[in-house]
């Protein structure tokens, strides 16, 4: 069993929902992101997404824009995302780490060598922004040899009859884009989510996180009595530009401000009993 | 198989794809893109989940217009009296003289309605857009000509339109911008990045994936997710179209070669594309060296950099090892783009069109050759064409033909010219 797998399974079995923090690798230093990320298994993230910072990062909000140019201002490169994640794995063996990002730095370092090499460091699984299932087969052989999990988006303009063909190959978890639209800007209402998630439900037996324009403890809460979990990154990525100094620079607040916004998110998804649900 | 060499009257509408493919027969250059949209390995659909229905969607909507002979006769319609085609095949004398090799000919692209190639896309694409009850449009611009002619359809077919338009873009082609702005555009500056074309393509995806409900993103080249390579390449087919029955009538033969300039690579697409499956037409595709090709402000995609995956499609881009994007550079904002349509990058690994630099100075003297010799002020992306042209005549035999694409005309780029030209205006 996967990490994704057994820790969902945990969760369940004790009736918790899920909070997956984003934190994008080297933004906007590597120390600086690397303490982020040990850090958030104790301020209470169930699962981890690490962005893969990306020069064009066409499906995502300003917030995220800039913490990706950050992270490239700070060093980052696939390697270092991969030496981070290792650095983690040393402390910690049980939270999953998700590498977010783009298609094209994964074509450029080598699918086959990504993979291996992700695998090696601790990674358990993938989401590529811009890799539909259309074009899924560029990473599907060499992910499953390695024995990443495909996390796939599904969006509100995803038709019930085209979700076979999103949940075909997925694996760990899905993930539920919802609103259309860039991330860190518009919130889905608790109807238009209450909506959604019966036909996702209906389609994949996959856990179901929630993300894009989840800002509150109270939103992230709302998405874990519907769904599964709930991703959080614009929020947490606002938080930490505002504690950089005039050049961009990490100060002492950088990394307490986000853990201790982290645990407000978690301690709210945490206190939703989901016994009862499913 | 033999090719038919029609000598039919001048048809305005696009290509037919269903009697292209049956004419060019199973070895046919001109069959692609297959049913994932690729070209080879260039091409495709790398874009997020939101989107991936409605290119679906586009991909079904535009194989039923170019099956609906309604459509056709619309379009042909609007292109013959609103843009004005077709548009002339001209014999530049005095420049063939000058450079004392081959006969020069201009398809004179620059004198349809907005000045520049870009119409004839957007025309079908607007119509498309109708036909789909879509009632706002998104664009991209670089050096702001698609731009103007998305705004210019969108006040004839009384549509929403916001463009979005790299901010150095905005600051370098500020007649375009007003011009925009008067046919009821929104222009949006984009700051992001180096504030041109490739952001102002990330920021105009951002909008469409945000107001999918109503909103059509109206691509100005041959790039971007399938089926906006094969969509747009149709569209401006009709330029290589007339060429071939212009030519044909002229000199009762196809010409030697054929020159056009490459940013995205929409008007050379156009031109090439009807030429594909004449291997004795060589089709020469002139990529803004910027400083020079090895200079490392450039924007040869083709000759300088890697495939890809950028905004939708696999391709030649420009990008370090590490799969990041760089800037592109080119003294024509048109032709600053980082990438280039997939087909031309498929065209380019099989050898069946070359590609070549000119730089920004070989650019500016080709503008000012084309100025003098003919009395025709091309633009600057067109002026990379002229160049590479001006300098394989000469070598050339007097009985061989190039056809020089002028994709637009240089009304725009005075003020740029000047500041090269150290002239203040």
């Amino acid at each position: 069993m996967s990490r994704i797998a057994r820790r969902f399974a945990t969760l369940r079995a004790q009736g918790r929902g899920a909070l997956i923090p984003y934190v994008e690798a080297c933004d906007p230093d590597y120390d600086t992101s690397l303490a982020t990320l040990r850090g958030m298994p104790a301020a209470g993230a169930d699962l981890i997404e690490v962005g893969v910072p990306f020069s064009d990062p066409s499906a995502d909000g300003p917030t995220i824009q800039k913490a990706a140019l950050r992270g490239l201002k700070g060093g980052s490169t696939m390697k270092r995302v991969l030496e981070m994640v290792r650095a983690f794995r040393e402390g910690d063996n049980e939270t999953p780490i998700i590498l977010m990002g783009y298609t094209n730095p994964i074509e450029a370092y080598g699918p086959e060598r990504f993979c291996t090499d992700a695998k090696a460091a601790g990674v358990d699984g993938l989401i590529v922004v811009d890799m539909p299932p259309e074009e899924a087969d560029l990473l599907a052989g060499p992910a499953a040899a390695s024995g990443l999990d495909i996390i796939r988006l599904v969006a509100p303009t995803t038709p019930d009859a085209r979700l076979p063909v999103v949940f075909s190959g997925a694996s760990g978890f899905v993930y539920y884009v919802s609103i259309t639209g860039v991330t860190g800007t518009r919130t889905a209402s608790t109807d238009e989510l209450a909506a959604a998630l019966p036909r996702l439900r209906r389609a994949t037996d996959l856990p179901i996180a929630i993300g894009f324009g989840i800002r509150t403890p109270a939103l992230a809460a709302s998405a874990v009595r519907v769904a599964d979990a709930a991703v959080v990154a614009s929020a947490l990525l606002n938080t930490l530009e505002g504690t950089l100094d005039a050049d961009g620079k990490a100060t002492p607040r950088t990394v307490p401000d986000v853990l201790a916004q982290l645990r407000g998110l978690a301690d709210a998804v945490h206190a939703v009993d989901k016994t009862d649900s499913k | 198989m033999a090719k038919p060499l029609s000598h039919a009257p001048i048809s305005c509408g696009v290509e037919k794809l269903s009697a292209t493919d049956t004419q060019a027969g199973a070895n046919s250059l001109r069959s692609g893109p297959d049913g994932r949209g690729r070209f080879g390995i260039f091409g495709g659909r790398f874009v997020a989940e939101t989107l991936m229905p409605l290119l679906l969607e586009l991909d079904a909507a535009y194989k039923a217009a170019q099956a609906d002979p309604e459509f056709h006769r619309e379009l042909d319609y609007y292109l013959k009296d609103y843009v004005g085609r077709p548009s002339p095949l001209w014999l530049a004398r005095r420049m063939t003289e000058q450079l004392g090799g081959a006969k020069i000919y201009m398809k004179r692209e620059e004198l349809n309605h907005t000045g520049s190639h870009k119409l004839n896309n957007v025309m079908g694409q607007i119509l498309l857009a109708r036909r789909m009850g879509r009632t706002r449009i998104v664009a991209e611009t670089g050096a702001g000509q698609h731009g103007v002619a998305t705004a210019t359809v969108c006040a004839l077919f009384g549509m929403k339109c916001a463009i979005y338009m790299g901010a150095t873009d905005v600051e370098r082609q500020k007649p375009n911008v007003f011009r925009m702005r008067l046919l009821g555009a929104e222009v949006v500056p984009v700051t992001a990045g180096a504030g041109t074309l490739k952001d102002a393509m990330n920021e105009a995806m951002r909008d469409w994936v945000t107001n999918v409900h109503d909103t059509y993103f109206l691509v100005g080249t041959v790039a971007g997710p399938h089926p906006y390579p094969q969509m747009v390449r149709d569209f401006q087919s009709i330029i290589g179209v007339e060429t071939k029955e212009q030519i044909l009538a002229a000199e009762g033969r196809l010409p030697d070669a054929i020159v056009a300039a490459i940013g995205g690579g929409s008007n050379a697409m156009g031109i090439f594309h009807p030429f594909l499956d004449d291997p004795e037409v060589k089709l020469i595709g002139v990529e803004a060296a910027g400083c020079g090709l090895d200079s490392g402000r450039t924007a040869a995609s083709i000759e300088r950099g890697k495939p890809g995956v950028l905004h939708g499609n696999r391709t030649y881009l420009l990008q370090d090892d590490d799969g990041q994007i760089t800037e592109a550079h080119s003294i024509s904002a048109g032709l600053d783009y980082p990438g280039v349509g997939p087909e031309h990058s498929w065209l380019s690994d099989i050898g069946r069109a070359e590609y070549v630099g000119a730089t920004d100075q070989e650019a500016l003297d080709a503008f000012q050759l084309c100025t003098r010799t003919e009395g025709i002020i091309p633009a600057l992306e067109s002026a990379h064409a002229i160049a590479y042209a001006a300098r394989i005549a000469p070598a050339m035999g007097r009985d061989q033909i190039i056809v020089i694409n002028i994709s637009g005309r240089g009304d725009k780029d005075i003020f740029t010219v000047a500041e090269h030209l150290g002239v203040k205006l």
